[in-house]
């Protein structure tokens, strides 16, 4: 029984859009917190270690103030991470009875991270006061390693979908036989696991330093503000350069191995050399409109030579195009915009650096500090925009359909819908919560003790 | 036994650990719903939070390790089951959301008003997430579940075995967790919490026993083959549970104190191997066996592996997670 469409083939098409909407939302709503999940345990390490090794109370003060926002966002991340396995389920049933067997080996294996990363953390979250210094800081050192892994892991999973090897199929099209270091080792697991890793650092980095990079500007310029702006921002632009040169690579064994995704994504109408390269516009049927040329630089970047032959859509059958062509070009262009840009502000600090010994003070450095998380964030979101619908039609690249693994069940745009509120709610509160616990901080005033519904004098406002 | 067996088994490891720390956290949620005003329940709740506090999302993972272990290791099971129960399973998704994020934001919101919404959002997810997943459970026993999937999306959970396993899941947790609270009430020198807390336990272990016997005779009606292996090969478990719950009856109302978790967990512990042994060779009874589900060798050798160092790397450190937690030695 269909309890909300009628149809069954109307509900199958209708069910794909908001099975892909869904999937999309909740996997970009839980990126952004996997990446705290990733890199803020090394952040904390590093102010952790100052604070004890100098005796720098500033320092030691931020590992504490970030260990617990850190509560609240991996509270936020591993439920939201909970309900990407249940979807798994919930809506692409087809593809895991298909490919579970395959698919399935990398989660596995994340699971071990899962369980070391949650219990390391309670440890050293809830440990501060009655662990001693040092031992506590070791403590805390699994998260760095587990947060790494756990993102390998998954992160391999979805490599593997874009350039699948390491099974055996009957000529019913089931998985008979398996191998899983193949799996693992995907030629996509190289550029994807390192791009993604790096990615959560630079997220990370870039929005804890705008966070203080915002209280600078409102004229708090104590040791602990300009700690805080320092430490996360020189781990981002250490990542920052190493990133781009991950990104160019992966750029390259995209064109090589999914010449479908590349030719959207460039908008390569084409097949030929001497391919123009086009920043910004809109892509059309033939060709891009509104955008600057750059002649022959798309082969140049493929290939080291004009002369380098690269696929346009033309050669790709109909029916196994990407879609959403300008979304695609428009997503790369701003990722590699971005990466560019936060290079440069990477390039400024140092520069200053070098000179000054001392961060730059004009409230311009600033101002750019402020948003460079919300551009990262946009990186982040552009990449995953360009590895997955650049991929469609298929799910697991040259072997299934999307439409092939939706479910067939009803009310998909209901829970669709549901998603959106429930996800708006908790992105909400938890951002005031987190402002909160910052307000007190600044304001010193100390944390509610652990007694929930506590006695009613502390209620009065 | 077979690779498939080998790896069903831990699929019910898994489900064990789940059950018995999973479990009691859920509970922990009941007990706080039903603690009474701000005043009253305080106290009481103040002993929940600061149990649960540290360890219930470590506890949480084994539901991951349960899912994940089920569809890299019996793909079609997984498939079949989320296709056909995809109502139960997205409420007690939205269940898992609203009770992990109602109990992170309870403890650092100043108001208590906020502190109530987000007791209440939790307390309340509390008792539902685990009765949906018990209806999940009692839907797959009964064979409702088709080895093709895409079974009823309603008929299929809403009858009265589903929703007496669903209920019976929200008692036992609350009996584990009452259990466990005697000990941690003990442990802080407070006798009041303790005889709150035993008191508590007798009426939950009475309900799940009930929900139980009430269990085994819709088993007898919906589901023949499983309540028919259940007394037979499973019979030693089955006595085995209920006498650990007498041995527990009798410890409380002795006001005894040992053993008490373990008598507790055996209790729990049975009936869910109880109820594998009831179900072999079947994962969906009776249309889909262990075997028949399995991945191919070298991804269930996987799943072997992984837990190998599960057993060497995580159940050590949750180890000392609890050690940690029950000497007080991190905060709440
Ligand atoms: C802070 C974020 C960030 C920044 C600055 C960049 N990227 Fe990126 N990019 C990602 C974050 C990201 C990601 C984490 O979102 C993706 C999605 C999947 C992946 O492996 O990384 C990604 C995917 C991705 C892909 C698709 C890979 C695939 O489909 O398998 C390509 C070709 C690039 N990137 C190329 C670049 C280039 C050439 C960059 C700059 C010069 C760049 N990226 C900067
Ligand atoms: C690139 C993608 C991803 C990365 C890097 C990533 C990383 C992480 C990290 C670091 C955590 C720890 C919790 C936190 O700090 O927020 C986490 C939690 C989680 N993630 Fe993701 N994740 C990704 C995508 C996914 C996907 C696709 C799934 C789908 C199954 C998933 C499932 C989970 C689950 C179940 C948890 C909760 C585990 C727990 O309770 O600790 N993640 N993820
Ligand atoms: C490693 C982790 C990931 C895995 C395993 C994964 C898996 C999937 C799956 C199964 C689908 C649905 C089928 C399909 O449309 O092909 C999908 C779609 C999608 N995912 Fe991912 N995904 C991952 C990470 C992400 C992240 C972090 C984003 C963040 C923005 C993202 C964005 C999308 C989008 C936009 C779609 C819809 C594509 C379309 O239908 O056009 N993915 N992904």
């Amino acid at each position: 029984m269909i309890p909300f469409d009628p149809l069954p083939l109307a509900a199958s098409a209708s069910n794909l859009l908001a099975a892909r909407e869904q999937m999309a939302f909740t996997l970009g709503f839980h990126i952004v917190l996997s990446c705290l999940g990733v890199a803020l345990p090394a952040t904390i390490m590093v102010a952790n270690y100052i604070g004890l090794k100098r005796g720098d109370d500033a320092a030691m003060e931020l590992a504490r103030r970030w260990s617990k926002a850190m509560a609240v966002t991996f509270a936020v991340g591993a439920v939201t991470g909970t309900v990407l396995s249940f979807e798994f389920g919930l809506l692409w049933p087809q593809f895991m009875d298909r490919f579970g067997s395959v698919f399935g080996i990398a989660f596995a294996i994340e699971g071990i991270f899962f369980f070391i990363e949650a219990i390391f953390l309670a440890i050293y979250i809830y440990g501060w006061k009655r662990l001693s210094g040092w031992a506590h800081f070791w403590s805390g050192l699994p998260m760095v390693i587990t947060g790494i892994g756990g993102a390998a892991a998954v992160v391999a999973a979805n490599a593997w979908m874009n350039q699948p090897q390491g099974f055996t199929l009957n000529a019913a099209g089931e998985v008979i036989d398996t191998d899983p270091l193949e799996v693992l080792l995907n030629p996509a697991f190289g550029y994807e696991v390192p791009h993604m890793i790096l990615a959560a650092y630079m997220v990370t980095g870039f929005l804890v330093a705008s966070i203080y990079a915002v209280g600078m500007l409102k004229g708090r310029r104590d040791r602990l503000h300009r700690l805080g702006l320092l430490i996360p921002l020189t781990i981002a632009c250490i990542a920052t350069p190493i990133q781009l040169f991950v990104g160019d690579t992966a750029a390259r064994e995209v064109a090589d191995h999914q010449p479908a995704k590349f030719a959207a994504m460039e908008c390569i109408q084409e097949t030929g050399t001497h391919q123009t390269e086009y920043v910004g516009g809109i892509c059309t049927n033939d060709g891009v409109k509104l955008a600057i040329p750059i002649p022959d630089l798309d082969s140049f970047l493929v290939g080291w030579s004009a002369d380098t032959k690269v696929i346009g859509l033309n050669d790709i059958p109909a029916d196994e195009r990407p879609p959403a062509n300008t979304l695609l070009h428009l997503s790369f262009d701003a990722m590699v915009g971005i990466g560019t840009a936060l290079l440069g502000l990477g390039a400024w600090l140092a520069f200053v650096w070098w000179k000054r010994r001392d961060i730059p003070q004009t409230p311009w450095f600033l101002r750019a500090v402020a948003v460079s998380g919300a551009g990262a964030i946009l990186a982040l979101w552009c990449g995953w925009i360009v590895t997955e619908v650049g991929r469609q039609p298929w799910i697991v690249q040259g072997y299934m359909r999307t439409e092939e693994a939706v479910t067939e069940a009803g009310g998909i745009w209901f829970s669709f819908g549901l998603v959106l509120l429930l996800y708006a709610a908790l992105g909400t509160t938890a951002i005031l919560v987190l402002r909160g616990m910052s307000r007190r901080w600044r304001e010193g005033q100390p944390e509610p003790e652990g007694t929930p519904y506590s006695p009613p004098e502390e209620a009065a406002p | 036994m077979s690779k498939a067996d080998a790896a069903a088994a831990i699929l019910w490891v898994g489900a064990t650990f789940y059950a018995l720390f999973g479990g009691a956290d859920f509970g922990g949620g009941f007990w706080d719903l039903i603690a009474g005003d701000a005043a009253k329940g305080e106290r009481p709740r103040a002993l929940i939070q600061r149990s649960l506090t540290p360890v219930w999302e470590a506890n949480h993972v084994w539901l991951i390790f349960i899912l994940v272990v089920l569809w890299t290791a019996f793909p079609p099971a997984f498939s079949a089951i989320f296709s056909t129960l995809y109502v139960p399973i997205a409420l007690a998704a939205l269940g898992i959301v609203l009770r992990g994020a109602g109990f992170a934001f309870r403890k650092l919101v100043v108001t208590l008003t906020g502190q109530r919404s987000f007791g209440a959002i939790f307390a309340l997810s509390s008792v539902l997430t685990p009765f949906f997943m018990g209806a999940v459970v009692g839907a797959i026993a009964s064979g409702n579940v088709p080895a093709d999937g895409n079974g009823d999306a309603f008929s299929s959970w809403l009858e009265p075995l589903p929703l007496l396993i669903g209920a019976m899941f929200v008692a036992t947790g609350a009996y584990l967790s009452a259990v466990f609270l005697v000990g941690d009430a003990r442990r802080a020198g407070a006798a009041d919490l303790e005889r709150y807390f035993v008191r508590r336990a007798l009426a939950a272990g009475g309900v799940a026993g009930l929900a139980a016997a009430a269990g085994l005779v819709e088993l007898h009606a919906e589901a023949r083959y499983v309540f028919d292996r259940l007394i037979d090969q499973g019979l030693p478990l089955v006595v085995l549970s209920v006498l650990c719950g007498i041995g527990l009856l009798a410890v409380l109302l002795r006001g005894g104190r040992r053993p008490l978790r373990p008598l507790a967990a055996g209790a729990v512990v049975a009936v869910i191997w109880g109820w594998g042994v009831a179900q072999f060779p079947y994962l969906l009874p009776t249309s889909l066996r262990i075997d028949q589900a399995a991945a191919p060798g070298p991804t269930l050798d996987i799943v072997f592996i992984v837990f190998a160092i599960a057993a060497v790397l995580v159940l050590p450190s949750l180890a000392l997670l609890y050690a940690l937690s029950q000497r007080d030695l991190l905060e709440h």
